[in-house]
């Protein structure tokens, strides 16, 4: 009988005793009853000096299991003792992520099925070509089902010497690759956590992610004790981040020194979803222990955001709206003060309802994933180019050619009049209009805490933003002690206000530059020529004064009625968000780096037109699988030498913002989103199909796709 | 903080036990644990009552003025096999037990999985290994382990004269089943006794059990 069944019946005896076999210590060879192993290696020959990674292969009896590096509240992880010729050395495991075994109370952290632990393996430079080299070592781990068996093997494998390039083992390298692929990369995002004295919580700073792609998140601790393995975590996906909740461990210290561990994500893409690991080191945040830490934030954030809106009032944009507003009052000083105060709570009304507006219409795009901040609607030229029209009327006004300002700031007779109110509350809208092109200082902090908030917090910041910028009008019309040290009126205050327009022509003048930068020289002519049209429509008025009225009104707004047109025209030409013309400069690549241009169809079609080899990298700030993807595969130093090799173009098509044309592409290639990367082989002839890869990038496939054309 | 709410929770216990006695009638006793939430370092322990091997009743609060150590085991476990097969518990057990310490040896493996035994089979066990703990309790139903948070096997407690529970974790420092890592370990339990003697607080209160899995029902 041989030695290997003799060991199967002693197990079966003892198995029916109910009992556990003896630790599987005297095994002759790699395998025992519950795991095989083997000793895997990516190459099939070694070339002297040159590291490469070899694997510890373990095929899994089914319900069993064998543990990572942190094995969890049970449980130790696999080892290994080797025994290298010598001048080799070897690198520590690189532990692909484990998944999740409860046991009982418990929470265990490993492997079923079969897993690969790859090590990179140092051979030294001396080593003569054409001998041949025996790797070994002693393999040890624990399995467990419901019961725990330590079991150890030997592991061994014989490689020749080459010089030169070595070549791949077909089996070893494509498991290897696969293995490699799910162990963790360095989190290209910052994390920090706070604990109170039941729970941790976990923050990593991944600004733009989108939580409809995220379907599940995971906190894998290097470490025992730090936080309670076995409860539930409660992750939280927003365009801030990731926050995670979970319930403090066993080690009460273990907070007091940073959290180390791997955060799995899960992202869907295009019919299947990812599983990607990132390795973080998250310090401790001080600001966490007795207080609520949330409604400390949102505290702060609504000062923060009080004193932003009273700092809005200086802003050349709102400045002039503010004090034609002043002199209103300076006019109406002897008014009754009830009627000052029904002025003043209009005019925060007006503030207050279109903050609500913008900040409800900001909330509502963000949440169907528009990566979109404060004055994000100046993002689109088109509105860039109605603000500098509506600022050029309201100067135009303030300068005495339209009237105009007698219906927005409410100057002179409109406010003594009854429909003041509305004047005054169509002054507040106006400024809160006004104020949008304006970060003032403060603001930022307090924006970017509320567009990180579930919406109503976000909605109350907003509106502390809005109350700051109400705020000085509504305490000169309920304090008349304070409106009384305005100076007396006078012609003074006409000059005053034909000067007011001047920073309002400046704003105008800034706006029309900003669609310069959007859209080029197309929106600045489109946004001049309504500059022009609106001069024209105010001479008109003033010109037909002795007209008729109706002839007078018609002929005005045929004027004005050609603005929208042109507003149509620019939108056909750039699209209603467009992200215009912008070009910007190709990526500099830094040594043994690839260098990308920006994707457009036409570059696209040059390129292939010359006859060039063409790459398309399809990807968004948003995608964490984009960002796996280029930190494996695309920076790789050996992928920039196969582009070289092969003198393929590399074209990058950002769809961080929505881009029609981009989405035209991906839909011509049979997909909705990103990643994708196409290869385009050289020859623009037919049959010169592009090659798709996979959405699961690795460096062997590219060059493998690469290697192909 | 301690002594307050102990005699809290030992007010309860009795009300709590006195219900249960009914419930189960004559000549049998249902384990039995009175605690809030599962044991935590620095607090009281949680407490219990359970039959030993002898089929008496143990109750933890009988304890008062001692201080106990727990000892959760499974015969069968590879880990608790490298400590009773090198002798190494059995030592600790004599020499601990000898300074007036009470050792409660507690298995909660449920019938039918490993490590399950019955009273008789434990004490052959305890005769056969040489074994000295002051009783061996039997928690079939895992309600000890689970208020305890027992994980592993060998999974260890101190708790001190009052009843707070100053120790829980592993037997030493070496999670493995190599019986040559045991002279060399720095042993956790004979640690704690030795700060407790000095009067300090227990310097290393919480560490990573090592073992195998307690088989809960």
């Amino acid at each position: 009988m041989s030695l290997r069944g003799a060991i199967a019946i002693f197990v079966c005896v003892f198995q029916i005793l109910g009992r556990d076999p003896e630790p599987a210590t005297a095994a002759s060879e790699p395998e025992t009853p519950r795991v095989r192993v083997e000793l895997l290696s990516e190459v099939a020959a070694i070339a002297p000096g040159q590291t490469f990674w070899v694997a510890l292969h373990q095929q899994i009896a089914p319900g069993w299991h064998t543990y990572w590096m942190n094995p969890g509240d049970s449980g130790e992880p696999p080892r290994i003792e080797w025994a290298l010729p010598s001048g080799f050395t070897a690198g520590e495991i690189a532990w692909p992520f484990p998944a999740r075994i409860p046991v009982g109370p418990a929470m265990t952290y490993g492997y079923s099925g079969e897993v690969v632990l790859p090590i990179a393996l140092t051979p030294p430079t001396a080593l003569a070509p054409g001998a041949r080299v025996t790797l070994r070592g002693q393999a040890s781990w624990l399995v467990c089902e419901s019961t725990c068996i330590p079991e150890e093997a030997p592991i061994a494998l014989t490689l020749p010497v080459v010089a030169g390039a070595p070549p791949p083992d077909p089996r070893g390298a494509s498991l290897i690759a696969a293995a490699r692929r799910n162990v963790p990369t360095p989190s290209p995002w910052p994390a920090s956590f706070v604990a109170t004295t039941e729970s941790v919580t976990l923050s990593v700073k991944a600004p733009g992610l989108m939580a409809d792609r995220i379907t599940d998140v995971w906190f894998y601790p290097a470490r025992w004790g730090a936080i309670d393995l076995a409860a539930p975590q409660r992750a939280r996906v927003d365009t801030a981040g990731i926050r995670l909740d979970v319930a403090r461990g066993p080690l009460r210290d273990a907070v007091a020194a940073p959290i180390e561990g791997v955060l799995v994500v899960a992202e869907r893409l295009d019919g299947e979803v990812a599983r990607h690991a990132f390795s973080l080191t998250a310090p401790p945040r001080p600001g966490g222990g007795d207080h609520d830490p949330a409604l400390a934030s949102l505290l702060r954030a609504i000062v923060l955001a009080l004193a932003g809106g009273l700092v809005l009032n200086l802003m050349p944009c709102v400045l002039p709206v503010l004090s034609v507003k002043a002199l209103g009052l300076v006019q109406h000083s002897s008014g009754r003060r009830s009627m000052l105060r029904a002025q003043g709570l209009a005019y925060a009304a007006g503030v207050l309802v279109a903050f609500a507006v913008v900040a409800g219409v900001l909330i509502a795009l963000r949440a169907t994933g528009e990566e979109l901040g404060w004055g994000f609607q100046l993002q689109s030229p088109a509105f860039v180019t109605l603000l500098a029209w509506l600022f050029f009327s309201v100067a135009l006004g303030f300068s005495g050619v339209i009237e105009v300002s007698g219906r927005f700031a409410g100057v002179g007779q409109a406010l003594a009049a009854r429909s003041g109110y509305g004047g005054s509350f169509a002054a507040g809208t106006l400024a809160t209009v006004a104020a949008t092109p304006c970060t003032a200082p403060f603001m930022g902090a307090a924006v970017g805490f509320a567009l990180a908030q579930p919406w109503p917090i976000a909605l109350v910041v907003f509106e502390a933003l809005g109350l700051g910028l109400a705020l000085p009008y509504l305490v000169l019309t309920f304090v008349p002690a304070w409106s009384r040290l305005l100076p007396r009126p006078g012609p003074w205050m006409a000059r005053l206000q034909q000067l007011l327009a001047f920073p309002l022509y400046a704003s105008a003048a800034w706006l029309v530059w900003v669609v310069s930068r959007q859209a080029g020289p197309h929106g600045v002519g489109a946004a001049l020529a309504g500059l022009v049209l609106i001069a024209f429509a105010a001479w008109l008025h003033q010109a037909l004064g002795g007209a008729r009225t109706l002839w007078r009104h018609t002929a005005t707004w045929t004027v004005a009625a050609l603005l929208p047109l042109l507003i149509v025209v620019e939108i056909v030409a750039l699209g209603p968000l467009g992200a215009g013309t912008r070009a910007p400069a190709p990526e500099v690549a830094p040594g043994g780096r690839l260098g990308w241009e920006p994707f457009s169809p036409e570059r696209l079609a040059a390129l292939r037109a010359s006859g060039k080899p063409v790459f398309v990298n399809f990807t968004a700030a948003w995608c964490v699988t984009c960002l796996v993807n280029e930190s494996v595969a695309l920076r790789s130093p050996a992928v920039a030498d196969a582009f070289a090799k092969k003198g393929v173009a590399a074209l990058k098509a950002d769809w961080t913002s929505r881009d029609p044309a981009i989405s035209r592409v991906l839909g011509s290639l049979g997909r909705s989103g990103v990643p994708l990367y196409v290869l385009y082989p050289p020859g623009a002839g037919i049959g010169a199909a592009p090659t798709l890869l996979p959405q699961i990038l690795t460096e062997g496939a590219l060059i493998g796709a690469l290697d192909k054309i | 903080m301690s002594r307050h709410s102990l005699s809290r929770r030992t007010f309860l216990a009795g009300t709590t036990l006195a219900g249960l006695a009914t419930v189960a009638g004559r000549g049998v006793l249902v384990p039995t644990v009175w605690a809030a939430a599962v044991a935590k370092v620095g607090e009281a322990a949680p407490g219990f009552t359970t039959t030993a091997t002898t089929n008496k009743g143990v109750s933890l609060a009988d304890q008062r003025g001692k201080i106990v150590i727990l000892e959760w085991t499974n015969h069968d476990c590879p880990y608790v096999r490298k400590h009773y097969e090198s002798g190494n518990m059995q030592t600790l057990q004599k020499e601990i037990t000898g300074q007036g310490v009470i050792w409660l040896t507690l298995i909660s493996s449920s019938p039918g999985t490993q490590g399950y035994v019955t009273p008789k089979q434990a004490d052959e066990l305890t005769s056969t290994r040489k074994a000295n703990p002051t009783a061996v309790l039997l928690d079939p139903t895992g309600v000890v382990g689970r208020a305890y948070g027992a994980t592993n096997t060998p999974h260890m407690y101190v708790i001190d004269k009052s009843g707070l529970l100053v120790y829980a974790g592993a037997i030493d420092d070496r999670p493995t089943t190599r019986p040559s890592d045991v002279p060399v370990a720095h042993n956790y339990v004979r640690a704690a006794l030795d700060d407790m003697a000095a009067g300090r607080p227990v310097q290393t209160p919480v560490t990573r059990a090592y073992g195998c899995t307690v088989k809960y029902a």
